[in-house]
């Protein structure tokens, strides 16, 4: 009953919403609504990719001198695996559809929760034993195996906390599923009347392909893990050969999971591209059935692509020949949607508010990220570039110059949604572009690196490798300002920010037809009924402005 | 340190034509990037809100375009796949006769064995313009040797060979790096390759010449072993190894395999597994009894033995 947002300039005649309904902190912990979870699982990965960030703030500082002078080998080998295990598991896999999906996908279906309220709870939980399981492992001295775990270094001779760090990321894995199972369920049985399926926003259909592979592939990447620990701890021979493993089974089977996961981290963030550029430029998106088929044709194929990950590690010619072309076929449906985005600025009212600018960022990032992987695919030229930087920019312009500028775009879409409350568009411009400039200063020069032949995870190098680290390093320093001023910004603009109203961008979907920040069950009025199509804009009527 | 370096040095056969397909690559990303990029702020140039030009949509060749944007680039993906197959196989492809040198890794190090036994860690001495077979396995954990200038890299892992090859073309010296992570001094695993012409190779190799051939220290090894007390040829206990290696070998289970370096390690770390027809199971299990570069070294003397009489050595 006590309503913490009682200030006088809430105008809104409806006071009560999902905020300001319970206020103890029990009411949040055991939460099931999903957008409280939604806002818990923000407030986690926040700290996550805090962590994340330090530790490649680490091993940009180490790099900046060939010689080895900064961490101690051990040291560095520990940086770059806590950086990758929490960047992956503990950020980047959960982002968007853990918080923006978690809260956005029901109420753009009409439905007042997620199928399973409860199993949403628990993904939280699962989430949050895993890093605390996850910060243990930081705590007691770290992880050194990289974070692709193989064996039989991992299994046999890694002395660091390999048991424990798998055991986090088997609890992380679990947490993704239920999200993945949650939102297939949601989508199949709790649409709101009218709302057909090809009236879904794409980013309904994004999450959806999303989930799939959550569900089929998480399990896989599961018990791998597990039989890692069953070898490491029992002396099971699986993977070791002294054992009578086999190593080059590992990495099949990891990569079952790892690669179609990097679609798990992409997809979502094409989801929310597809919303934020019809939004402004007041346009329907062009080619709607090709941008929601791509992403199942993305999920689909993105399971037979994983031995492009294996064509130096002596996989036989022919199976890397066949994972090769499948390599090249996934490139098409990401290509699709790449052009259709671009066809749907065609004749709009454009603006360039920060989400837009994020938006057209990751267009951008994501085409080198895209472009370079088709390098890498060629089985030709991945024999020079497998294991260096050339790879290390790769997916890096793919994760965070695609993911991460995807979920930042995301996040100034809907933190008005969330919140109630509007950040200062100046400093958010501003900080979109220096995320912009500064990952592309540290990540460019990689692919020169990468070119002339330095290989990952070195924690030092020949010298005529410096010129180019040092400036990456100077750009990852404008990166981390760039994202060092979101939480400051984004903070004050819940106390200060002018009240955003219902819908401040003049968006359409459900999302922005029910309250900011919304009701407990979203919809106070009952289930709504869907009458049109997604993204039904158009260019007169934007003239009204926000 | 005045000029920022962004070419890697060329020195193998294979280098230059590796390079043309990347700037192949480079050219045609460059070309579907500046066209999106270009249309992206095109678009975003005219039709930003407020200006003055036409917004009718005639909206009658969404279909068209889409299947063009399909269909381009699915045929372009298809084609380079088939050209850059085939430079793989190209790649790849050892060629018959090539010299052949050992390699073994080890945390965190490399061991280097050339054909005469002279032995060199952390240092590769090559001849140019003769193709170089390397045989590698590893002691531990997974690595993986990379010589950027000759553009090869292959995986190195335990109880298992692979392979690679080049052939030099540029005397020099160039970087050698280990690209599989192997733990604490992975970065420290590196070392220099040296191209050398044929003449210095020689000279090089006479340097410090053992006097000891490989295929003559795996002689001495087969007898220390005791291998010689029946695999001779005319005990019953075991198959006669001359001439084996390269054949077909029928085992007892009636299937047929091909004695090849993978054969011959499996059987003499565990001679069980694929027992030649018509022998006991007799021989004792090498298995964490031999070093891996004696087995290295006895599969190369059992590789010398030719059919007729005495083992020729290569």
């Amino acid at each position: 009953m006590s309503s913490i947002a009682a200030r006088p300039d809430v105008i809104p005649a409806a006071p009560k919403n999902y905020i300001n309904a319970k206020s103890t902190l029990m009411s949040w912990l055991f939460t099931t609504d999903h957008k409280r979870i939604a806002v818990l699982y923000l407030i986690s990965i926040t700290i996550f990719f805090g962590m994340g960030g330090l530790f490649a703030m680490l091993i940009r500082l180490e790099l900046i001198t060939p010689k080895g002078d900064f961490l101690t080998g051990d040291m560095y080998n520990k940086a770059f695996t806590l950086h990758g295990v929490i960047m992956v598991f503990f950020f980047l896999i959960p982002s968007v559809p853990a918080t923006l999906g978690n809260f956005v996908l029901p109420i753009m279906v009409g439905a007042k929760d997620l199928a399973f309220p409860k199993i949403n709870l628990l993904s939280w939980w699962l989430y949050v034993f895993g890093g605390v399981m996850a910060i243990g492992v930081v705590i007691n001295g770290g992880i050194d195996t990289g974070w692709t775990f193989y064996p039989p270094y991992s299994t046999t001779y890694a002395a660091s906390n390999v048991t424990l760090a798998i055991l986090a990321a088997f609890m992380a894995g679990f947490s993704s599923i239920f999200t993945g199972l949650n939102f297939i369920v949601t989508v199949h049985k709790m649409r709101a009347p009218g709302m057909t399926w090809f009236r879904l926003p794409l980013f309904v259909w994004a999450h959806y392909a999303t989930s799939i592979i959550q569900v089929l592939g998480t399990p896989v990447i599961a018990i791998t893990l597990v039989l890692v620990a069953v070898e490491r701890v029992w002396g099971v021979g699986i993977f070791d050969p002294q054992l009578g493993g086999d190593p080059v089974l590992f990495q099949h089977l990891f990569w079952f999971y790892s690669h179609p996961a990097v679609y798990v981290m992409i997809l979502p963030g094409m989801g929310v591209i597809s919303e934020v550029i019809p939004c402004f430029s007041r346009k329907r998106i062009f080619g709607y059935e090709f941008i929601a088929f791509s992403s199942l044709a993305i999920a689909i194929i993105g399971f037979l692509v994983w031995g492009h990950h294996l064509y130096v590690s002596t996989q036989s010619t022919y199976a890397g020949l066949v994972f090769s072309l499948l390599s090249f076929l996934v490139a098409v449906p990401s290509a699709i949607k790449v052009f259709n985005w671009t066809a749907t600025l065609y004749k709009g009212q454009i603006t360039f508010e920060a989400p837009m600018l994020y938006a057209m960022g990751f267009i951008g990032l994501f085409l080198v990220g895209g472009l370079t992987g088709l390098i890498l695919a060629s089985m030709a030229n991945d024999i020079h570039f497998h294991d260096t930087y050339f790879v290390v920019a790769h997916f890096h312009y793919v994760m965070v110059g695609g993911m991460v500028m995807a979920y930042m775009c995301g996040l100034h879409f809907w933190w008005p949604k969330m919140t109630g409350r509007m950040y200062p568009a100046a400093l958010a411009s501003i900080a979109a572009i220096l995320v912009f400039v500064g990952f592309n200063l540290t990540f460019f020069p990689q692919f020169i690196l990468g070119f002339l032949g330095m290989p990952r995870r070195y924690h030092q190098y020949v010298e005529e490798f410096q010129v180019l680290n040092v400036m990456s390093s100077a750009g990852a320093s404008i990166l981390g300002i760039g994202y060092i001023l979101q939480p400051f910004y984004l903070v004050w603009s819940l106390v200060k920010g002018p009240v955003a109203g219902m819908n401040p961008w003049g968006a359409k979907g459900l999302e922005w037809q029910v309250p900011s920040p919304p009701p407990t069950f979203n919809f106070p009025d009952g289930q709504p009924i869907v009458v049109e199509e997604a993204y039904s804009y158009t260019t007169e009527e934007s003239h009204s402005g926000a | 340190m005045a000029t920022i370096p962004l070419i890697p040095e060329q020195a193998s056969t294979i280098s230059g034509k590796m390079d043309f397909l990347f700037y192949g690559w480079l050219a045609m990303s460059m070309f579907f990037f500046f066209s999106v990029v270009f249309t992206l702020v095109y678009f975003c140039v005219k039709y930003r809100k407020g200006t003055n030009v036409d917004r009718t949509i005639r909206g009658d060749n969404e279909r068209t375009l889409e299947l063009t944007w399909t269909i381009i680039p699915l045929v372009a993906a298809v084609l380079v796949f088939f050209y850059s197959a085939y430079a793989y196989i190209d790649f790849t492809k050892t060629p018959q006769g090539a010299m052949e040198i050992l390699v073994t890794g080890k945390q965190w190090m490399w061991k280097i064995q050339h054909p005469t036994g002279k032995r060199e860690i952390n240092a590769l001495h090559v001849p140019i313009g003769v193709p170089v077979k390397l045989t590698m396995t590893s002691e531990d954990t997974i690595h993986s040797f990379f010589i950027p200038a000759f553009r090869v890299k292959k995986d190195v892992l335990p109880n298992r060979f692979s392979s690679l090859w080049f052939n030099a073309t540029k005397e020099g010296e160039y970087h050698l790096f280990c690209t599989e992570y192997c733990g604490t001094d992975h970065s420290r695993m590196v070392g220099t390759v040296t191209a050398l012409t044929p003449e210095r190779y020689q000279a090089w190799l006479a340097g410090t010449d053992t006097g000891v051939t490989m295929a003559s220290s795996g002689e001495k090894l087969f007898t220390k072993l005791g291998c010689v007390t029946c695999h001779t040829g005319t005990s019953p206990r075991g198959p006669t190894l001359k001439g084996v290696f390269g054949k077909e070998v029928k085992l007892n289970d009636g299937s047929i395999v091909v004695a090849d370096e993978e054969y011959l390690r499996e059987s003499i770390l565990n001679s069980q597994a694929k027992l030649v027809a018509g022998y006991p199971p007799l021989m004792p299990l090498f298995r964490n009894q031999i070093k891996e570069q004696d087995l290295m070294t006895l599969i190369n003397y059992i590789k010398s033995l030719k059919d007729e009489k005495s083992g020729a050595k290569s």
